[in-house]
């Protein structure tokens, strides 16, 4: 009797296992069927779509906000949130220019544009972790302040550089594929390191999953957050880089304005939770990619540009609900 | 018509639930539980977390269908099922744990919630103010239908959520846990209001895990283990130990476990805790926790046993005091601190402070080591986490199907037990423990205390916040008593003489000094 009471809760653990290793597979393909659909979709409507040099040149167009939305992921999964990167995108780009401008400097223009934006960056994470000042009005304040510096840095102007020493990144290849595509996937694989494979990276997960019980467990959850902030504004930093080196210039008013939303787009629709503790950073992927898509085949499919927003509006509300539904439904078996 | 069949008509039950099975894919949440209720009965329905108790209230609430062949009969007339809004208008109300009440809105307001009388389309105030007054006096209450939720304590936030029950003509209402977090004077309110509720006709069924309540209140006592129905007691056959072997399936001679050896004054000193003081409501506490000793820490609900712990913890900042680990004079101002100096804290609230639902029990337990764990560079050690989860889960008898299922899958005294195994990992000299049993199932209980005295055995010091005199008495060795931010005296036991109940309750309510 008792045997076959233990034989049955076997049989029952056993097919929990399976069930939620099924789960979490099609948990982690997350929106990945979404991306594929519009794919196929405007594949139909335009057979240009899958060409080698269209695929690559959605690649290229969603690596800068790719790279940002790598950054606000971090910052997502802690519960914050980060409106401050395409002005820190803009700043850094200046500076990019400027240095790039000095002579033997040239190529320095890439790491001090870096360093401008883990500045920034960190400002923020001292005033959240330290200050303890929300995350959304500290970001929104530097979002106009970095904005303003950006501007003063080229006293309203553009900036130029037709000789960038560094605008391989922006224009280059290495064996056909473009640098700046290089340089997001790499950003993306260091950061699922991080996340993934790094005691920080389980605190990040711990501390937007409940605060303060990782604060009882010993986690000093200050520093997590210094740190999160100071990748995100590192990765807006390298978007600058990136930014100037495809245009050889950069524009303190106009680089990067709401570049913020559609990093945070990226993110949500790759199902990373709003409230934190919950996401992934090949969902962030997956994310861009869908938003690259989105412009890329309405172009293609000859939709305006005023219908292209109000596509591209609904496509993440609908998306994001879709996910809702799935994983509550997943929930619930 | 006979006169037996009469009484058969008026002895007919107001809810019968029948062969009641509920299957999620492969797992038997249910597996033919039957249960019948009369009008003006408080029906208590106990078993151990996890036995089935909860589905089979949401299959009585509608929220889940029952499997075919399952019936739910209201009146001996079959209802029906896997819809909460019949169920409701059938007269079914739940009493939640967690209070659904806006807290804004005015007493009538949240009774008469997306139910409101209406003139005109519009919200007829003074008929809802009206009407929710009969209801609250029908319960013999104090507070004003106009009173802001706000302003009501969670025992009369209770009785709000009860005339809410009231106000759709509920008459069978399941109450779950519903004085997990009351004052013993709340508590002893809402029996009242129970009582008026039973003379009124209305059916009650009480989930809970206190035997006193149990016995003050139940007219019967239905038994569920192991997704299934055990038996239903009549009043006068209930008896601690049949119960209690009913809901574990097994004999619990000794329960409360207590091997170590209860220590002398020469026990060196653990923790010596000074003048220690918030500002606010804790004033000037000292006290001694020798090592391998179970020191417990009693007190009514608000005289700051919690804020205590989470001052010597780091968790919150002390204005003065000292603290002395084994002697020698240490300086904590955050958990990490204290953690690093080997005293570590289990949190009352599991839920709230405790636990990442979202992350598996093997991340949960590691929590608290992973930097020593560490490979070069920072990088997880898996390897490692996996061993000391399995070890945890063994040791601990955590029940799961995998260390990786998210800590949210497990049931309370499951959680329990990640947490306990997350403190030990960080080997501490001296363990707070706030509420250890606090919502955990007999079976888990007993395997707790039996943590506790191993722990003693090994000499750790332990300090023990409890609200259940029977387990402060059970297995503690010496109680020291908090009343308004102070420590109001201390209980031991004398030779043969074990520590007595009305000792500690005294200095608790101040009682000894009127």
């Amino acid at each position: 009797m008792t045997d076959k009471v233990a034989d049955t809760m076997k049989a029952d653990d056993r097919a929990i296992g399976r069930s939620t290793r099924w789960r979490t597979a099609i948990a982690a393909l997350g929106m990945l069927p979404i991306l594929i659909l519009l794919a196929v979709g405007f594949q139909f409507i335009n057979p240009r779509f899958f060409t080698q040099t269209n695929l690559l040149i959605v690649m290229q167009q969603s690596s800068i906000n790719i790279v940002l939305a790598a950054g606000m992921t971090f910052v997502i999964l802690t519960g914050g949130i980060d409106l401050s990167v395409g002005s820190i995108l803009a700043a850094s780009a200046m500076v990019a220019v400027m240095v790039s401008l000095v002579p033997d400097w040239g190529l320095l223009g890439v790491p001090a544009a870096i360093l401008v934006g883990l500045g920034f960056g960190v400002i923020n994470g001292l005033l959240i972790a330290y200050i303890k000042l929300p995350p959304f009005i500290v970001t929104l304040g530097s979002l106009t302040a970095v904005r303003g510096v950006a501007r003063l840095l080229g006293q309203d102007t553009t900036v130029f550089n037709a000789d960038l020493p560094f605008d391989f990144i922006g224009n280059g290849s290495l064996f056909g594929i473009p640098w700046l595509v290089i340089i997001a996937l790499a950003v993306v694989v260091l950061s699922w390191l991080v996340l993934k494979r790094t005691v920080l990276g389980t605190w990040i997960y711990a501390v937007g999953g409940n605060a303060e019980a990782a604060r009882l467990t010993g986690i000093k959850v200050p520093l997590v957050l210094l740190f999160v902030y100071g990748v995100s504004g590192l990765l807006a930093g390298l978007g600058g880089a990136m930014s100037a080196a495809r245009l050889y210039a950069a524009n303190g008013l106009q680089l990067g304005q709401s570049y913020e939303l559609d990093a945070i787009a990226a993110v949500i629709l790759g199902g990373t939770s709003f409230v934190g503790g919950v996401g992934s950073i090949w969902g962030t992927l997956i994310g861009g990619l869908i938003i690259a898509v989105l412009s890329n085949g309405l172009i293609l499919a000859g939709v305006s540009d005023i219908w292209q927003y109000i596509i591209k509006g609904l496509v993440i509300i609908v998306a994001v609900a879709l996910d809702r539904y799935r994983l509550q439904a997943g929930a619930r078996t | 018509m006979s006169a037996a069949a009469r009484i058969e008509t008026m002895r007919q039950p107001v809810l019968e639930m029948r062969h009641i099975s509920k299957t999620f894919g492969a797992i038997r949440a249910l597996h033919d539980v039957s249960l019948t209720v009369h009008a003006g009965e408080l029906h208590a329905l106990m078993g151990e977390n996890g036995a089935g108790k909860s589905t089979l209230m949401k299959v009585l609430s509608g929220a889940y269908r029952p499997d075919p062949g399952g019936e739910i009969l209201i009146d001996g007339v079959p209802a029906a099922t896997g819809d909460p809004i019949k169920a409701r208008a059938a007269g079914i109300a739940v009493i939640y744990q967690e209070l659904s009440l806006a807290p804004n809105l005015s007493v009538a307001q949240n009774i008469f919630l997306g139910n409101e009388p209406r003139r005109f389309g519009i919200v007829d105030r003074e008929q809802c103010n009206q009407r929710a007054s009969e209801i609250i006096a029908r319960l013999g209450v104090a507070f004003s239908a106009r009173t802001p939720v706000t302003n009501l304590s969670l025992g009369e936030r209770q009785l709000v959520e009860i005339a809410r029950a009231l106000s759709t003509n509920a008459r069978i209402i399941v109450m779950d846990e519903p004085t997990t977090s009351l004052t013993s004077r709340e508590t002893d309110r809402l029996f009242e209001v129970i009582a008026t509720l039973k003379s009124q006709g209305i059916a009650i069924i009480y989930i809970s895990h206190r035997m006193e309540e149990v016995y003050q209140l139940a007219d019967r006592v239905s038994v569920l283990r192991d997704s299934g129905y055990v038996g239903t007691l009549d009043r006068a056959d209930l008896n601690a130990s049949r119960l209690v072997s009913m809901m574990v399936g097994r004999d619990l001679s000794t329960f409360y476990k207590k091997d170590h050896r209860p220590p002398d004054s020469k026990r060196a000193v653990a923790l010596s805790v000074r003048g220690m003081s918030d500002g606010n409501l804790i004033k000037n506490c000292s006290f001694d926790l020798h090592k391998g000793e179970v020191l417990a820490l009693a007190g009514l609900v608000g005289s700051g046993r919690t804020e205590l712990a989470r001052l010597i913890f780091g968790a919150d900042r002390h204005i003065s005091g000292t603290l002395e680990l084994g002697g020698k004079p240490i300086s904590i101002g955050s958990p990490s601190e204290a953690l690093d100096a080997g005293i570590a804290y289990l949190t009352e609230d599991r839920k709230q402070l405790g636990l990442f639902l979202d992350m598996s029990i093997s991340d949960n337990i590691s929590m608290g080591v992973l930097a020593k764990d560490a490979k070069a560079g920072g990088l997880r050690d898996f390897a490692a986490a996996e061993k000391r989860a399995a070890k945890a889960v063994s040791d601990l008898s955590i029940r799961t199907s995998s260390v990786q299922a998210n800590a949210g899958s497990l049931s309370g005294g499951n959680q329990q037990k990640v947490l306990l195994a997350r403190l030990l990992e960080t080997e501490p000299q001296v363990v707070i423990l706030d509420e250890p049993t606090r919502g955990v199932d007999v079976g888990a209980k007993s395997e707790i205390y039996r943590l506790i005295d191993n722990l003693a055995k090994k000499g750790i010091a332990i300090l023990m916040i409890s609200s259940e005199l029977p387990e402060v008495i059970g297995i503690a060795d010496r109680v020291l008593v908090m009343r308004d931010g102070t420590i109001a005296g201390e209980v031991t036991a004398s030779e043969g003489e074990p520590l007595r109940q009305e000792a500690i309750m005294e200095l608790a309510t101040g009682a000894a000094q009127r």
